[in-house]
């Protein structure tokens, strides 16, 4: 086995492909590793919750409201069960009104058909792994859920992004002349908006929802990709490669996407995924303003917008589980990029 | 460069165009019907065919762009639809508390950050260094939103340092009261990614002939830190301040949101709520007109900080 191993090593004399060596690289740099472990792991999590293996019944009530982490222990119970009981002394007579209640003879009517339903009554828990809602939903599985939308919302648009810049951007730097003055006018007129009124006035036009997020967040964040292909376009379109193909008759399309993104493919990986990182981020805030995924849905943000509220009252494992979730998958995706960007382009350091 | 400053202007000219473009086409093609939104739910078919005839929608998308065009040129938006505030007053009367708020946060940004960076810079290679920049991966990764909640609940409510909000007519209590723990947050936040990005401007500079041979002739590190490479890295930084100048009007949005601040940021948002369109298109233009000006003078403040820029 050996033997074969070192005669097909003779022979093939090519040097290793780019994506070899930067795999290569990648694996050398510890922090890129465990990063890379970290998003896997995250994306193998909602992947199981989207087909329904984990956090399925995430609006479920499954414990009492505002249930505390079960490592703080329950809530300690209220003196006096009936709430009435503080209010009212204990001397106090109570003035009896069944004479004049117009309602006292149905009293007892009502108090028999009300036996009658059965009630099924849901046991409760005092607390749940990481606390309950103020419904009593399990924070642990919101949070998964809301990972779910949260990085959802984040890649697809910045694939969205990424194929809009990607495309707009190899047309003009590899076509130039009209086209390409036509598209930097086009770049500019977005450009020259500030980003988040770009993403408002999307807003306010397409109105709320998950896609629509995805839509705001791509049209309005294409413009950096556009900017690189585009540059990447013009210094790839007049070398040696790209003329041969010429001479021997590839097409334009071919040239451009056949031939020239291959080479160019890292620096939109390594762009694109940096605008995941700055989408995600985008979307936490837009939902947590109520412009982004609807109210039936979850995500970081409008975990984040519950909390505040719950903050004042004392319950902070809602803010700790969004805040957690979304800085450790955001963290080592920052990371992940930079080891790729270094792995990739190991002439940038 | 006066021929310069013309031919930019006149260069303003086709994209000030596409954002009029862009802009109308926006609300007109994909945004809900001006007619339904301001005549509500209970408006009978009559009063919405009274409310596009006003609005003249039923005239062909031409005349519809000449009005709002006209409208962007003379400056009159006519009223906000869900307030009937005029939209220039809106803009008079919520500009000053954007600007109370951004202004500080700006000054303080940039001052902080220039010194974080080159403390940072010249520690470089070290492992506080390299602690500094793990910290700040992570401090930039939790979202804006969590620290001003937390800063709000500790701050305000807690601790009760600080109001939690509240804003008056009068400046100076609005800067020293109730704009500090905003200010304060927001720098706070806006610190980590500015010394990271500042740092690597420093850390450019510092790989340069010019550092070298300061060296070789015995120059002290520090006087090479602080007089050589301040001045040639504070150029990038320039750059980066007027980039992050057009957002000051707009950016402080969230702040305005959590500490209820009457300021621009926050109209806008409640515009965007209440499918205020006037507010919206306006703001949208006008600032776009801002960044284009902005711009221009920070290329002209370039040339004048480094003399080897060419404008062209």
């Amino acid at each position: 086995m050996s033997a074969v191993a070192s005669y097909v090593a003779v022979e093939d004399t090519r040097s290793e492909g780019v994506w070899v060596a930067a795999w290569r690289r990648l694996r050398n740099d510890r922090f890129g590793m465990v990063s890379l472990a970290v998003v896997i792991a995250f994306l193998l999590l909602i992947l199981a919750s989207a087909v329904g293996l984990v956090a399925k019944n995430w609006q479920k009530e499954v414990g009492v409201p505002n249930a505390p982490p079960t490592f703080v222990g329950s809530a300690p119970k209220e003196t006096g069960s009936d709430p009435l009981a503080r209010i009212v002394p204990k001397d106090a007579k109570l003035v009896d009104l069944s004479d004049i209640d117009p309602l006292a003879p149905k009293y007892k009517e009502w108090a028999e058909r009300a036996a009658k339903i059965q009630v099924t009554e849901t046991p409760k828990a005092e607390t749940l792994p990481f606390g309950g809602d103020r419904l009593g939903r399990d924070v642990l599985d919101k949070a998964i859920k809301g990972a779910e939308i949260s990085i959802f919302v984040g890649v697809f648009a910045a694939v969205l992004a990424t194929f809009i810049g990607t495309v707009l951007g190899a047309l003009a730097g590899y076509a130039g002349g009209k086209i390409g003055d036509f598209l930097e006018w086009v770049y500019n007129v977005f450009t020259s908006v500030p980003d988040i009124l770009l993403i408002f006035a999307f807003a306010a036009v397409f109105g709320r929802g998950i896609d629509t997020v995805v839509l705001i967040l791509g049209l309005a964040g294409w413009t950096g990709m556009y900017r690189q292909v585009r540059a990447e376009y013009i210094k790839h379109r007049t070398r040696e490669y790209v003329r041969a193909a010429e001479a021997i008759g590839v097409s334009h399309t071919a040239r451009m996407f056949v031939h020239i993104l291959p080479n160019v493919s890292h620096v939109v990986l390594v762009r694109m995924s940096l605008l995941v990182v700055g989408f995600i981020k985008a979307e936490v805030i837009l939902s947590f303003l109520g412009l982004g995924v609807p109210v039936d849905q979850v995500s970081w943000g409008t975990m984040l917008s519950e909390a505040q509220s719950e903050l004042v009252l004392g319950y902070w494992w809602q803010l700790a589980a969004a805040t957690i979730f979304m800085a450790v998958f955001v963290t080592a995706f920052s990371l992940l990029t930079d080891a790729l960007r270094d792995a990739l382009d190991p002439k940038l350091r | 460069m006066a021929a310069y400053i013309l031919r930019r202007l006149w260069q303003m000219i086709p994209t000030l165009a596409g954002v009029i473009l862009l802009v109308f086409f926006l609300f007109k093609f994909f945004g809900g019907d001006p007619a339904e939104i301001l005549g509500g739910l209970l408006a009978t078919p009559e009063q919405i065919q009274a409310i596009r005839q006003q609005l003249g929608l039923n005239d062909p998308w031409y005349v519809q762009l000449w009005i709002f065009v006209k409208s962007i040129f003379s400056f009159s938006w006519g009223n906000s639809w869900a307030t009937s505030e005029a939209v220039s007053n809106i803009f008079a009367t919520r500009l000053p508390a954007t600007l109370t708020v951004m202004v500080p946060i700006l000054i303080l940004d940039v001052v902080l950050g220039v010194c974080a960076a080159m403390a940072v810079a010249y520690v470089r290679g070290s492992i506080t260094d390299r602690t500094i920049m793990v910290i700040s991966t992570v401090m930039l990764s939790i979202s804006f939103l969590v620290y001003i909640i937390v800063g709000q609940w500790l701050f305000g409510f807690y601790l009760g340092w600080f109001p939690v909000q509240g804003w008056t007519d009068s400046f100076w209590t609005n800067l020293t009261t109730y704009a500090v723990l905003p200010v304060m947050l927001a720098v706070f936040v806006g610190l980590a990614p500015q010394t990271r990005l500042y740092r690597s401007f420093f850390l450019d500079e510092l790989g340069h002939d010019y550092v070298r041979t300061a060296r070789a002739k015995g120059v002290s590190e520090n006087k090479i830190l602080f007089k050589h490479v301040l001045r040639n890295a504070l150029i990038p930084v320039l750059t980066n301040v007027s980039v992050q100048l057009p957002g000051i009007f707009i950016g402080s949005f969230l702040i305005e949101t959590f500490f209820s601040i009457p300021g621009l940021g926050r109209e806008v948002l409640l515009a965007v709520n209440r499918s205020d369109y006037p507010v919206i298109q306006a703001v949208t233009v006008y600032l776009a007109v801002l960044t284009m000006f902005i711009n221009l003078i920070a290329d002209i403040l370039y040339k004048a900080v480094d003399p080897r820029v060419v404008l062209r």
